[in-house]
């Protein structure tokens, strides 16, 4: 396990729990996105992972490491690299390389490595051809990728999203969808955090949050095809789930729920060659 | 309150001669009681434009009339137009600052020449219109409220101005399902009381569903404006305009790849439900 953690609680007041008894486990080369509403306490569970919130209830390790020994952080951040939501506020460079070059010189890697692995984690993302831009010039999609190669160059074991697509456009949030999937299909661990369940899909495994709970794990297909599941988290299942169940209620009956328009559009034709 | 825009420009001086995020030379009007969209890629100038609206920047070229007045000329009374022009721009989140709920929300109206008791009264229903309950949240600090309430007392702030036109930039990113339709429906509520809307928004389903007309911008120009569902459907001719799509639209475009096309014409999912029925109960015409 790469993750393991259970009775996990915490509190950002001392009074209300964000988390409650939370228990969970990450395999190694897993897709895990977790879903839930606003919140849901999604992004407070994944940031006890790299020890951004510290771990004040239960047990967790990361990577082998105790989250409650605190000596090991410095490595857990670097091993467990995270890309945020707001794409403005991850640059601390005039241009992109240097951007990614400093969380390298912070983690003191070799000074003569340092223009190849830059090089490798932007073309890891698609970026080359970037490395004298300002950051703020890029679309937002671009800033996603570069901000996700600043982790990549650390050459981290897991790359957690927090909701790094929620506030893109949506051909921003494809170019970091297929970049996540290229990830995962080499090998990394990736946890994404969103409330689009249609980001959803394609994950190995499903975690879904509601109050501070998990309220549910499985694959896309348990999950997002449980009205009643989706329902209690406030979320809205993926647009042919709803269709599929809508069109029920009219009578008409597609043979299996679909969760992709593919999927959706083969059940639509396959009845309509019946009628 | 009116909007007309004639050959709007702006265009950003970047160190190096380069121009970044310029509006080239964009027409329209929008009539007062309005509920009108914006939409294109990030860098599009639809902040630019917005901006252009509310009067907070310059415009290099062109005219912005409110009310048939150049807000842009000499001797208009542009400090008016800001308690008439309420903007929520991206991330209202992060624009509080005072120590309580009830002073943020009040900061903007203090030299509206409002007494104390109307000013708490404008506050109270500001915070209640935003599903605030003012007694339990007016003593609260910003800073210790979630995201998504940030955001509406964020708005709240804009609101209690009562502006005539409100101007959102992006205001459902980020917000899950509910905070997204909840937020969307007072929006349309304000429209039915008479607040005139310019909602910029990446969220296809917000636009097809929300507004009556649609702004197009492409690359700083205005490639496309109108009915939203016209807009909607011409974009789809578009071959190269990937973005301008509902969910729904996506869905009958691959059935019309199947040869079944759906009729009339599908843009939200409750156009592509009454579609499916019909030709899925052999009502259809096969």
């Amino acid at each position: 396990m790469l993750v393991e953690g259970k009775n996990i609680s915490f509190s950002y007041d001392g009074f209300s729990l964000a988390l409650r008894d939370v228990a969970i486990k990450i395999e190694k080369g897993e897709f895990l996105v977790i879903l839930g509403a606003n919140g849901a306490g999604k992004s407070t569970l994944v940031k006890h992972f790299n020890a951004l919130l510290p771990l004040e209830q239960g047990e967790l390790r990361v990577a082998q490491i105790d989250l409650r020994d605190e000596k090991d952080i410095w490595l857990l951040r670097r091993l467990c690299g995270m890309v945020f939501q707001n794409p403005d506020n991850q640059f601390v460079s005039s241009t992109v390389e240097e951007d990614i070059a400093f969380g390298l010189e912070n983690y003191e890697a070799p000074r003569d490595e340092i223009p190849e692995r830059v090089r490798a984690a932007l073309a890891l993302v698609e970026m080359g051809g970037y490395e004298k831009r300002a950051p703020d010039t890029l679309s937002g999609g671009q800033k996603q990728r570069v901000a996700l190669a600043g982790v990549l160059a650390l050459e981290p074991e897991i790359i957690i999203f927090d909701e790094a697509t929620a506030m893109l456009d949506p051909s921003g949030r494809q170019e970091v969808l297929a970049i996540m999937d290229k990830l995962h299909k080499a090998g990394k661990t990736i946890i994404a955090i969103t409330h689009y369940v249609e980001e959803a899909v394609a994950a190995d495994k499903v975690i879904l949050m509601q109050k501070g709970r998990i309220l549910a794990c499985g694959s896309p297909e348990a999950i997002l095809t449980d009205l009643d599941l989706m329902k209690a988290a406030e979320l809205l299942p993926p647009l042919p789930v709803r269709l599929y169940h809508d069109l029920r209620q009219a009578g008409v009956h597609l043979k299996n729920c679909p969760l992709t328009n593919e999927e959706l559009v083969k059940e639509i034709w396959q009845l309509k060659s019946k009628t | 309150m009116a909007i007309k825009v004639e050959n709007l420009s702006y265009s950003y001086e970047q160190p190096f001669g380069e121009k970044v995020g310029a509006l080239k030379n964009v027409s329209f009007s929008i009539k007062a009681g309005d509920f009108a969209g914006v939409m294109g890629h990030t860098g599009c100038g639809k902040t630019t434009l917005l901006q252009l609206l509310a009067g907070l920047r310059l415009p290099t070229g062109g005219r912005v009339y409110v009310n048939g007045e150049e807000i842009n000329a000499k001797g208009y009374d542009r400090s008016g137009l800001r308690q008439r022009i309420g903007v929520v721009f991206q991330y209202p989140e992060y624009q509080l600052f005072a120590t309580t709920v009830e002073k943020d929300v009040a900061f903007g109206l203090k030299h509206s020449g409002l007494s104390r008791q109307e000013v708490i009264a404008r506050v109270q229903w500001a915070l209640e219109t935003m599903g605030f309950d003012f007694a339990k949240v007016r003593n609260q600090s910003p800073l210790a409220l979630s995201g998504g309430e940030k955001r509406r007392v964020a708005i709240a702030g804009v609101l209690a101005r009562k502006p005539e036109i409100l101007i959102f930039d992006e205001p459902v990113a980020g917000l899950d399902p509910h905070g997204r339709e909840n937020f969307l429906r007072f929006v349309k509520e304000m429209n039915q009381a008479g607040t005139t809307i310019i909602m910029a928004s990446h969220n296809m389903e917000a636009l097809a569903g929300y507004t009556k007309h649609l702004l197009v911008l492409e690359e700083g120009r205005l490639i496309d404006s109108g009915a939203t569902r016209e807009v909607f459907l011409r974009l789809q001719q578009r071959n190269n305009w990937a973005f301008g799509q509902t969910k729904a639209q996506r869905i009958a475009t691959l059935l019309a790849e199947g040869n079944l096309a759906l009729s009339p014409a599908v843009v939200t999912y409750d156009d592509l439900l009454s579609a499916l029925k019909r030709e899925l109960t052999g009502g259809g015409k096969g």
